[in-house]
């Protein structure tokens, strides 16, 4: 197969690289350009795309860079921007997977003529019983397949995980084996085009206006101030006003009146959530299922169904028992409750809540 | 092709790099060899590399139509480029100007001193217009003066000749003080410098634009020029630019400079009508916009836009095929960037996304012209059907 391998510039991409051409594929490795500001890996994440090009060239594959970057601030910055503007918190690594890696790449692919796409994702897709399925990686600490959810039938037909039956420890040791010098780079945290001396808060000031917000309980008496509302997440501790050694949490975020609420836990518990802009790695699907509402969350227990509100594109997740609710903008994704593959996934609207009475 | 390391490949990227000249090679090997001595000691054996550097100034003066102490050898043309901005602006204190256009040798340069950066007419050249009302608006001395003007020769990207007569003229009348400097890399082949240099009082070539090695420059100086040196140290090239001197690069680059003007009249004709024949092949695909016309550019460089495809594809199915072209410039990690060159020129983003640069040199045959027709029309072909599927 002529595969189109892309390389970040870590171990785990690197080694899928190595094994599918071990394994005597046809492969190219590409780098993607996304962000071209600054970054923890300098401008352009240049040192990335050395080591990425390097161990290319250690493997005797080719190697290509494509300059993504416009789509990358079209489909992945500015809506991060504009969300947090509105108080929602987005999980940007999933949108460059669904509208850069798994969209644009793969079009790409198509008309260079490559037969699949491959990533370094700890994740696998199986053909099991006419059916391409999406299933959790080996390692279990490792998985991604909540951020990789986005794929459809028609990717997964042609996507590849290499790495995905290994543990990172194994990916590791391939590496050191064939002697490249991602063997031992750190993996890689946090978001991409934010850099660790600035944070968040700091690339956020630099697009839009940040304003304080009062903090305030239940009933509306005063606690103290939050520097910037646009900051805050539901469900957040740290850094809201409150002593005397009750746990308070944010219950709710209010932009536009620049108002913080914060309570206890139970505050918090609701019995449904309303995912918006559903994707489905085989189909529509109606029933139970395992709920992951984070990268490394714990599943919870629910059920999907199609939403009766007025839109067509949500669904309800009904919960087995109160779950604390997710931050607007987060991903649900729905594995199968014994097969433990993705089914689907949906967008935490801000919209249409109500707490359990 | 002249052998070596490109068997199948068709090289259409000269504007990138051209291969060195068979004489220009075989000058230099010598000095790789048994005649390695530093030009600047004092016995006999050195005064044989300082004499080939000597005849070397000579040559190199006598195609540029300056006189030998006017040429200082440099690193790059780079290199040439930074010393006469940043050597003015640190010598005058006055101010920097450019187009939005320049190659960002120089681009970069007038932006670090933090100089005038202007617009440019629609094939890319300095706008006079504007260029007059910024050096009319300037005074005469103190930081806002203006202390250099740097227009390029012809346009790395687009082959586009700019009219430096007309600019020289601005400036002498607008701001006689100023140095008018050109970045003249990618005219060495296509344009007789004796005629440029008149009009400039400082000038930047690079050796490896013209059969010479990688890693040499040229840049002229007009005597008299208040430019500081970039590079410090043991005063080589009369204190204009220190370092050892690069005999054997040196050398061959006064050869490969010498053939270069010698049969620059006749390659001028044969390149043009390859071009033409190159152009007029790539236009059957249809929806192909010429972005230079002919009398606009040197004849080395056909610059096209095709609509509807994006370049980063084009070129990979170019690689496929064994066509090494090119599009924009590439940035520190290879991808390629959005043409600033054609964003100057007011060319659509949409359509500067379907850019190809194919450059000619003296090694282009015209079955290395048909072999780019067939592969181009094949692979826009075959992307616009894809978009459109």
């Amino acid at each position: 197969m002529k595969i189109l391998v892309a390389m970040s510039g870590g171990v785990d991409s690197s080694v899928a690289a190595a094994l599918l051409k071990e394994d005597g594929h046809d492969v190219v490795g590409v780098t993607l350009r996304l962000w071209g500001g600054e970054s923890d890996s300098g401008c352009c994440s240049v040192s990335d795309v050395d080591d990425a090009r390097r161990v290319a060239q250690q493997l005797g594959i080719d190697h290509l860079v494509f300059n993504f970057s416009d789509d990358f601030q079209r489909s992945v910055v500015d809506p991060y921007v504009h969300d947090h503007a509105r108080g929602v918190t987005p999980n940007p690594c999933i949108e460059c997977n669904r509208h850069l890696k798994f969209d644009r790449l793969f079009e790409r692919a198509d008309v260079l003529g490559f037969d699949a796409v491959a990533t370094g994702h700890h994740a696998r897709v199986e053909f099991i019983e006419g059916v391409w399925r999406l299933l959790r990686g080996h390692d279990g600490a490792k998985d991604q397949s909540y951020v990789v959810h986005v794929l459809d039938q028609r990717r997964l037909a042609r996507c590849l995980f290499p790495v995905g039956t290994m543990t990172k420890a194994e990916v590791r040791r391939h590496a050191e084996r064939l002697g490249l010098r991602t063997a031992h780079k750190p993996d890689s945290q946090d978001v991409c085009f934010i850099t660790s001396s600035g944070g968040r808060a700091d690339f956020l000031r630099r697009r839009i206006e940040l304003h304080p917000a009062e903090v305030v309980d239940q009933n509306g008496q005063a606690l103290g101030e939050v520097e910037s509302v646009e900051l805050v997440t539901l469900g957040q501790r740290r850094g809201v006003a409150g002593g005397g050694g009750t746990k308070r949490f944010v219950v709710d975020v209010d932009v536009a009146s620049r108002r913080v609420v914060v309570g206890d836990e139970s505050e918090l518990l609701v019995d449904h959530e309303i995912g918006a802009d559903p994707v489905w790695t085989d189909g529509e699907f109606e029933g139970d299922v395992l709920v992951q509402c984070s990268a490394h969350g714990e599943p919870r227990q629910g059920r999907v169904s199609r939403s009766s509100h007025a839109g067509t594109d949500r669904v309800v997740v009904a919960w087995d028992r109160p779950q604390r609710r997710v931050s607007p903008g987060q991903s649900l994704v729905f594995y199968d409750p014994i097969g433990d593959w993705v089914i689907g996934g949906a967008t935490v609207t801000s919209s249409d809540r109500r707490s359990t009475s | 092709m002249n052998g070596t390391a490109s068997e199948n490949l068709v090289y259409l990227d000269h504007a990138a790099t051209t291969p060195m000249r068979e004489s220009a090679i075989a000058a230099m090997m010598p000095f790789l060899a048994g005649e390695y001595a530093n030009p600047s000691g004092s016995h006999r054996f050195a005064r044989r590399a300082r004499q080939a550097v000597d005849e070397a100034r000579d040559m190199v003066a006598d195609v540029v139509g300056c006189s030998p102490g006017e040429i200082v050898f440099t690193g790059s043309g780079t290199e040439g480029d930074n010393t006469a901005i940043r050597g003015v602006v640190e010598r005058t204190g006055g101010r920097a100007v450019c187009s939005a256009a320049e190659h960002h040798a120089v681009l970069h340069c007038v932006e670090h001193v933090g100089g005038h950066v202007l617009g440019t007419d629609a094939w890319g050249s300095i706008d006079l217009d504007r260029l007059a009302a910024c050096l009319e608006d300037a005074p005469d001395s103190g930081p806002d003066s203006i202390g250099v003007v740097s227009v390029m020769a012809v346009n790395n990207e687009t082959g586009s000749v700019t009219d430096l007569d007309a600019v020289s003229r601005v400036v002498r009348r607008r701001a006689p003080r100023a140095v008018l400097h050109t970045d003249a890399v990618q005219a060495a082949c296509w344009l007789d410098l004796r005629d440029q240099w008149p009009r400039v009082d400082a000038l930047a070539l690079s050796a490896h634009k013209f059969g010479g090695p990688k890693g040499v420059g040229i840049l002229a100086i007009r005597a008299g020029s208040p430019i500081a040196p970039f590079v410090l140290g043991g005063g080589q090239e009369r204190d204009r630019r220190s370092g050892t001197h690069n005999v054997a690069g040196i050398v061959a680059t006064a050869v490969a400079l010498h053939d270069t003007d010698r049969e620059r009249a006749h390659e001028a004709i044969r390149v043009a009508e390859l071009r033409e024949t190159l152009i007029a092949g790539l236009s059957q695909v249809g929806d192909v916009h010429r972005t230079i016309p002919a009398d606009r550019s040197v004849p080395g460089v056909a610059h096209v836009c095709f609509a509807g495809i994006e370049n980063e594809a084009l070129l990979y199915l170019l690689d496929e095929q064994g066509v090494c072209a090119s599009a924009a410039s590439a940035c520190a990690s290879g991808a390629m960037e959005p043409s600033h060159v054609l964003a100057a020129m007011g060319v659509e983003r949409s359509l500067a996304h379907g850019a190809l640069r194919l450059s000619l040199g003296h090694t282009t045959t015209e079955a290395d012209v048909d072999s780019a027709i067939t592969a181009v029309v094949s692979a826009v072909s075959h992307l616009r059907q894809a978009a459109g599927r």
